[in-house]
């Protein structure tokens, strides 16, 4: 305790000491918090965990989802400042501090991921700002002597039948002595005034400014650098190093071997880096020293020859097969991909005696908490870590191992200094935890009229889920891995024998959730594959899926929303091909029309229009962000992005080698929303699974081929 | 020592002439607005002007700055009344950020050397600044509306 209040002093007197010198700063975010927990509070009224305001007027929402982009640091304050009746001109954030109070509502742990910071913090940020509203409104009424029925509020005060007025700031301190209420009363939807209004983002003025503080801009006086070594190959274990060069090189500090390698700690990033890339390794390279993907995928096509793990079967697929008029077989293949999140990953550590602090760009705060303190030797409530902005996170930073922030701790320790670990882009790129390479193959038939009477498919991929500490809850009682399969095991097309198959490769790599997770390969291989079948009827593949949706509302109005505004059937320039997707993930329904023409073996995205049904919706401007992002994510992956292994050895390095779409190839982009009433779904996700099988079915349009493995490399189509 | 201006003060920095002006930057003087993403010239992240015009900060060693000008995105304004920063906020572009530093220097030459850029010469200009969240779209809007903005004549 008293180590976190000396350091909080340390930190002011070195603010002060540093402003007025040359723009040199000190970035600490959330550097006082601990301390602020413990310390009578600056604000004036903080009626629970979700909000504070300041006789200034300043209303602060304490965000527990991590802002990666998707905008949780103004979608959440929309909905608390809503129930509030909050000046949205007033409203501020703060990344919240790890506490069990801050947990995800359904997940039961602090995290952002499954596209589900929207739909969990629906109710909690609104009912903490409901609670606050009828303290501030008890507080008035205790001032005027009034019925507080006899009050509203307004735009941040509240006001009495005569126009009285008596700003939050004013009440607050008044406010701070009201109990809170056991219950609050939400508003009727059909009062909102700030829900579902395209409110600008509040974290742009940070983010255009170089304001903003990511991961790899937290600096604290003494805090050295570190670059680590790690294994050349998956599994490999260190056997020794000879930093006999690195060691005299300039600003190196410490070497030390960590589990994950050798750590060069250095005064700044690039002498660590220079030294590290002097220390020579001798690694016993394990069973993994010859694997390659070419032979796995080998492997994965003999496996699928073979009956796998039942996970869905409707009627007698087989039998259906065997009688069927007409037959097509298909092998769907999707490599390994990186998330090459824009921010390389890195983590800053300060572990003292009886604390460790840590700040970091994370999706899983309370697993990364437990993991730092079982490293670091303390309990966990010694720990802290400081949420940063995260400068993309699509799964990566949501390890269950939290081999990022584990190893900065080893490397603290080791070292015995305050440290922050940078990975290069290389290092981050061959850090492991890819989006697993998966096969589907897919057999399906249609009767004598052109009806699709069965469909079978069987998937061979790695489990995401298997070794994890939710392999227990997400995989009871069943012998596959259900987010190997989602996006497929709910096939939505009206056929009446369907098979569902899995088999569970196990391969030395380490996989892990990627932007949709497992429908960003089933959804490839569904919705190209319903293509095939109905070009094998001649029907038109928009009008073929709308005859199998008629039980799915949901999905056949964004299907043919998403037809409508693409002009699906009008005449297009010559050369050109329109294909179409639909998919449900994450609680949200998304249809896409891409428009591609295909030159000298190149494929170009001109269009795509995408359409959504997410339920109710609380910002429209967000929401159409996260489609034109979704798509772009997904179109790179679909048109560029392969990660391969030779001798165990990846190798992709950086973005030359493993492209991400430019602004000279992206497509135009339109986005449409569905109004809704349902329960709010996801939108960070949901954006990504059709675009690939959109433009694969759009190639086909335009040229006769079919693309049935991603990358797309027209001389690999059939 | 290596003498130069950035943001047009004055600095004097005993360090390894060989280091690249990216960590210079960021280490040396704290102006971690300007971001590493590759340390390649593959990304833009680290995009910052030199002399007016805009270099990757990750593949110049700091000696190249020596005697000029280094403008970063601290330098662009002091109050966020760039006219690609007030177009950068009315089209709502930054998704997570990070790339939007590096973004805004590169369209901030390109709008210095072509007031009214079409799409391709935005194209031209803003290829090699990749963005991992798919701005792209909101980037090319607000370029063209801060174009406007200028003819107008409502900016510098």
């Amino acid at each position: 305790m008293s180590t976190l209040h000396m350091r909080r002093r340390e930190f002011l007197q070195f603010s002060i000491a540093a402003s007025g010198g040359l723009l040199i700063g000190f970035y600490l975010p959330g550097a006082s918090r601990l301390a602020a927990a413990e310390e009578p509070s600056g604000s004036a009224f903080m009626p629970n965990a979700f909000l504070k305001i300041g006789t200034d007027e300043r209303v602060t929402v304490i965000v527990n989802h991590s802002e990666m982009g998707q905008g949780v640091y103004t979608a959440l304050p929309m909905l608390l400042a809503e129930e509030l009746d909050a000046d949205w001109n007033k409203i501020g954030y703060e990344s919240a501090p790890v506490d069990a109070k801050y947990n995800h509502p359904v997940f039961g742990m602090q995290m952002t991921g499954g596209s589900s910071s929207v739909w969990s913090g629906f109710e909690q940020y609104r009912k903490a700002g409901a609670a606050a509203r009828a303290m501030l409104i008890a507080a008035a009424a205790q001032q005027w002597n009034a019925d507080p029925a006899s009050l509203r509020t307004e735009s941040g005060a509240v006001l009495d039948g005569a126009n009285r007025k008596l700003s939050y700031g004013q009440l607050a301190e008044a406010a701070a002595k009201i109990t809170p209420p056991e219950k609050v009363t939400l508003k009727d939807p059909i009062s909102f005034k700030l829900i579902g209004k395209p409110e600008k983002r509040l974290d742009t003025p940070e983010k255009i400014s170089g304001k903003a503080i990511f991961g790899i801009d937290v600096r604290s006086p003494g805090m050295l650098t570190a670059v680590v070594a790690r294994a050349p190959v998956f599994g490999a274990k260190l056997k020794s190093f000879d930093d006999s060069r690195a060691r005299n090189m300039p600003g190196v500090r410490k070497i030390v071997a960590v589990p994950s390698g050798v750590a060069v700690v250095a005064d700044s990033f690039w002498q660590a880096k220079m030294a590290r890339d002097a220390v020579r390794i001798d690694w016993d390279e394990g069973e993994m020293h010859s694997f390659s993907t070419g032979q796995m995928m080998e492997q994965f096509r003999k496996q699928a020859q073979s009956p796998g793990t039942s996970v869905r079967r409707d009627g007698d697929p087989d039998a259906a097969l065997a009688q069927a008029a007409k037959k097509i077989e298909a092998v769907y293949e999707v490599p390994y991909l990186s998330h090459l999140m824009m921010e390389p990953l890195n983590c800053a550590v300060d572990l003292r005696a009886d604390s460790c602090e840590i700040w970091t760009g994370t999706q899983f705060q309370t697993v990364d908490r437990a993991a730092a303190a079982k490293a670091a030797g303390l309990p966990n409530e010694r720990v802290q870590i400081h949420t940063t902005f995260l400068g993309g996170g699509f799964g990566r930073r949501a390890t269950p191992q939290s081999d990022f922030v584990v190893e900065a701790v080893h490397v603290a320790k080791a070292a015995a200094v305050p440290v922050k670990v940078v990975w290069t882009r290389e290092d981050d790129m061959q850090g492991g935890w890819y989006r697993p390479a998966f096969l589907h193959a897919i057999v399906g038939s249609v009767d004598a009229s052109g009806n699709p009477v069965s469909w079978r498919s069987r998937l061979v991929g790695q489990s995401i889920m298997s070794g994890t500490m939710f392999e227990s809850i997400m995989m009871k009682g069943k012998q596959y891995d259900p987010v190997s399969v989602e996006g497929v095991d709910d096939l939505p097309y009206e056929i009446p024998n369907i098979a569902v198959e899995s088999h569970q490769a196990q391969v030395g790599v380490p996989v892990q959730w990627w932007r949709s997770v497992g429908h960003s390969h089933t959804a490839f291989a569904t919705e190209c594959f319903i293509d095939e079948l109905a070009a094998l009827t001649q029907k038109d593949p928009y009008q073929f899926r709308r005859a199998l949706l008629t039980k799915h509302p949901r999905h056949l109005a964004v299907l043919d929303l998403a037809a409508q505004k693409a002009g699906w059937g009008k005449p297009m320039p010559n050369g050109r091909g329109r294909g179409i997707a639909v998919h449900f993930a994450f609680e949200s329904y998304n249809a896409q029309v891409a428009e591609v023409s295909v030159t000298d073996g190149k494929v170009r995205v001109h269009r795509i229009v995408s359409a959504i049904d997410c339920g109710r919706y609380v910002n429209p401007g967000i929401i159409s962000a996260q489609l034109e992002g979704g798509a772009i994510f997904a179109a790179s992956a679909a048109l560029y992005q392969e990660l391969t292994f030779e001798n165990g050895r990846l190798q992709q390095t950086n973005f030359h080698t493993f492209p991400v779409m430019r602004m000279n190839e992206c497509p135009e982009i339109e986005t449409y929303i569905v109004e809704s009433n349902e329960k709010s779904g996801g939108i960070g996700e949901p954006g990504v699974p059709c675009t690939a099988p959109a433009i694969a079915n759009a190639v086909f349009a335009a040229t006769g081929k079919r693309i049935r493995k991603l990358p797309i490399r027209m001389t690999e189509a059939l | 020592m290596v003498s130069f201006s950035v943001n047009r003060r004055r600095v004097n920095l005993e360090v390894d002439p060989s280091t690249p002006l990216l960590w210079v930057l960021r280490e040396n003087l704290g102006l971690t607005g300007t971001k590493y993403g590759c340390g390649m010239a593959q990304c833009g992240a680290c995009t910052v002007h030199l002399d007016g015009e805009a270099i990757r900060s990750c593949v110049a060693p700091v000696s190249r700055a020596a005697g000029r000008e280094v403008t970063t995105i601290e330098g662009l304004s002091s109050d966020l009344s760039h006219p690609l920063q007030r177009a950068w906020i009315a089209e709502d572009v930054p998704q997570c950020g990070y790339c939007q530093s590096g973004q805004l220097m590169s369209a901030a030459v390109l709008l210095r050397d072509n007031p009214r850029p079409s799409d391709e010469d935005i194209d031209q200009a803003m290829t090699g600044n990749v963005c991992r969240c798919g701005t792209y779209p909101r980037i090319r809007k607000a370029i063209h509306r801060a174009a406007g903005m200028m003819s107008a004549g409502g900016a510098k």
